[in-house]
């Protein structure tokens, strides 16, 4: 089988000033395969929410390729290419209000994408199928006349989910998307990804910092740190063997939901000032699982 | 001294929209007692919020206060903060006595501003201080906040740095003041666990240095268990059950408490489907009739469908509303997995 997508050697800079460019992404590669969840953890502005803008093209990447769907998307993208990315690869933004238009009604952001590729015959279908997803994630069809900033938090991000999902795309690359969600309601979203996914086989590019939540969805995880992939591997390997500091000092740091335990623990420091993984190589552990060494 | 810094009587708010009235707020109680933890967790859109835009005075223009009280205790005296206008909140409360973190990075920063700029902003309005003060301690604030490259950072825009930095600018704003009250609105949801570990131990030291006060809203559970002296559960619009972060872990006795703890996924779980609270939250544009969580509670009696329950008290801290603790309530036991996880610890 093809993988669905392809990074291959990504690299994303950006030029803030004369003297200061920020590498955010540095030579980062994995695949992702029709059906399945690849999810993405690391530092906190170490890269993973620029590799899913590059991979959607809101970004030119600085260098790199990325394949989608056999289709080289790195370089200028032709009308007819743009309009299979835009049909096939949804994004789920971390930042829930700066991502909604706060001028529009909910009913209108989810159909917006209905919209442009006609995926409906009539009002009164539009109209369910809006009405069909707010309910699968948890909304009700009433607030589909609702405006963004009248909803709570978990709420907007569930409007994201619900824009997303509505599109029955091939890649859905979801940037923290059940971060702001309660406990109940996250399981109710994972469960309903889930199910999307045995049912469409979607991929999900799955970011997120909740790292249980990340072991119970992916089928294998990228650990970034500095803008490095810094290991890779599948699910169980990265937690039941992490080689690489940074993913060890990572899992030391989950809170445990257990006061007793929590309220005495310290977490493993890692250190990483004297390292330079430009000159790291990628080592094999096993057949599925690598890591950067020196 | 007043054991309380900050304390919420009886606070009641509904929100007009074209489809109705929302009765978000239906009568909360709450207590931050000085220098200590006070958590609130509970169901997407139950008011955790809400209530507190009306503690800082920021609640949405189609929002009316019913009724309530929300008492600031400053030296001596005793402030009702929603007596005052906007002006006076901004100038003598909001930001140096008290400071608060939003859910939504984005919408509390600037998007014209650079970063270094808006962190001494709130310096400049409050404290006698030159310009190379305050920006030499923005600096440190970044550091503080673990970001790297601070001095160049300061001339960023906020598009140009991550979530989670965004995040730790706005954590580093809401104490460049010294407050005494700090309401943290899911303040970590966008950092990977090291850094927000970094970030609790960083508001503990200045918690145990300046006796600060601190209001913590997450949804995260484990990070409850590390940072909460005191745990509030909200549903629909009232807390339903409050107690110590030891009661309420160890001995939670409103139902949907249990279901929370149950939906709460470890590194253990592998089951196929994760566990979530059946049925949906009620529409509060329709007054709900009798106990907001009835129809959702496997454990609910006649009465339940009929008269909105009262605090129970279970202990001096310990208290919640459910009709399972009246005293000709039946014995109901605790959901067989959650007694498990509870017995494991
Ligand atoms: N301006 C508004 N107009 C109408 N309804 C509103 C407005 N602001 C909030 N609400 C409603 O009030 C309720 C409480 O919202 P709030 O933001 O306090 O929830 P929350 O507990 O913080 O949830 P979350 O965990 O998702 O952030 C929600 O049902 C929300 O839709
Ligand atoms: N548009 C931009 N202009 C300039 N710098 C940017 C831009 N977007 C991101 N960066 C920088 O790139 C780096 C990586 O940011 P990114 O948002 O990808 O991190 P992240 O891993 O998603 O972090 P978080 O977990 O905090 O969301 C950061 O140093 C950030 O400041
Ligand atoms: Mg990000
Ligand atoms: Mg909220």
């Amino acid at each position: 089988m093809n993988p669905l997508l392809k990074v291959k050697n990504l690299r994303q800079y950006f030029k803030i000033s004369r003297n200061f460019t920020v590498k955010a992404v540095n030579g980062v590669s994995f695949e992702i395969f029709p059906g399945e969840t690849y999810g993405l953890v690391g530092e906190s502005g170490s890269g993973k929410t620029t590799i899913g803008r590059s991979i959607i093209r809101l970004y030119d990447p600085t260098g790199g390729e990325i394949i989608f769907n056999d289709k080289n998307i790195s370089g200028n993208l032709d009308k007819k290419t743009n309009r299979m990315l835009r049909k096939n690869m949804q994004m789920i933004f971390q930042d829930p209000m700066s991502s909604l238009n706060p001028r529009k009604k909910i009913a209108d952001i989810i159909g917006e994408g209905l919209d442009i590729y006609h995926s409906y015959k009539n009002l009164r279908e539009r109209n369910e199928i809006i009405a069909n997803i707010l309910q699968k994630v948890g909304l009700s069809p009433a607030h589909a006349e609702r405006y963004p900033h009248q909803f709570s938090g978990g709420q907007r991000q569930r409007v994201g989910i619900a824009r997303a999902l509505v599109m029955n795309p091939k890649l859905i690359i979801a940037d923290e998307c059940i971060s702001a969600l309660d406990v109940s309601i996250q399981a109710q979203v994972v469960n309903l990804m889930k199910d999307i996914q045995a049912e469409t086989t979607c991929a999900y590019l799955f970011i997120a910092h909740d790292l249980s939540m990340v072991k119970y969805i992916s089928d294998r995880i990228g650990v970034l740190h500095r803008g490095y992939l810094v290991e890779t591997g599948l699910s169980k390997e990265i937690f039941s063997n992490p080689v690489h500091p940074y993913t060890k000092s990572l899992l030391s740091a989950v809170p445990i939901p257990n006061p007793a335990v929590e309220k005495q623990r310290k977490f493993l420091n890692y250190d990483s000032s004297n390292v330079d993984y430009e000159h790291c190589t990628m080592k094999k552990i096993s057949e599925t699982h690598f890591v950067l060494e020196n | 001294m007043e054991k309380n810094i900050l304390s919420i009587e009886n606070l009641d708010v509904t929100f007009r929209t074209n489809s109705g009235n929302i009765h978000a707020i239906r009568g909360i109680d709450l207590n931050l007692p000085r220098g200590k933890t006070v958590a609130i967790v509970g169901e997407s859109g139950s008011g955790k919020s809400v209530t507190m835009k009306a503690v800082t005075g920021l609640l949405d223009d189609n929002s009316v206060i019913n009724s309530g009280k929300i008492f600031y205790f400053q030296g001596g005296k005793k402030i009702d903060l929603l007596t005052l206008t906007k002006k006076e909140l901004r100038k003598k409360i909001n930001g140096q006595q008290i400071s608060m973190v939003f859910q939504d990075p984005m919408t509390s920063l600037d998007p014209t501003m650079t970063i270094g700029a808006q962190i001494t902003e709130g310096m400049f309005l409050h404290k006698k201080i030159s310009k190379a003060d305050a920006e030499k301690k923005a600096v440190e604030l970044l550091k503080l906040v673990g970001i790297n490259d601070a001095e160049k950072r300061m001339k960023n825009f906020p598009h140009q740095l991550s979530g989670g930095m965004r995040q730790r600018v706005v954590i580093a704003i809401a104490l460049s003041c010294e407050p005494k009250v700090l309401i943290c609105d899911e303040p970590t949801t966008a950092l990977d666990v090291t850094i927000q570990a970094k970030i609790l131990d960083l508001i503990k030291n200045i918690q145990e240095k300046m006796g600060l006060s601190v209001i913590y809203i997450t949804h995260d559970l484990g990070v409850v268990a590390k940072v909460a002296d005191f745990v509030n559960v909200m549903y629909a619009g009232k807390i339903i059950e409050v107690g110590t972060a030891e009661e309420i872990f160890y001995d939670p006795r409103h139902p949907y408490t249990w279901g929370l703890l149950s939906a709460m996924p470890d590194l253990e779980t592998d089951d196929d489907r994760l566990y979530s609270i059946p049925g949906s939250p009620p529409n509060l544009l329709h007054e709900p009739v009798g106990d907001a969580f009835a129809t959702r509670n496997k454990f609910a009696m006649k009465i339940d469908k009929k008269i909105s329950p009262p605090m129970f008290r279970i202990s001096e801290t310990h208290f919640a509303a459910t009709w399972l603790l009246h005293p000709d309530a039946p014995k109901v036991e605790l959901p067989a997995e959650l007694k498990k996880r509870i017995e494991r610890r």
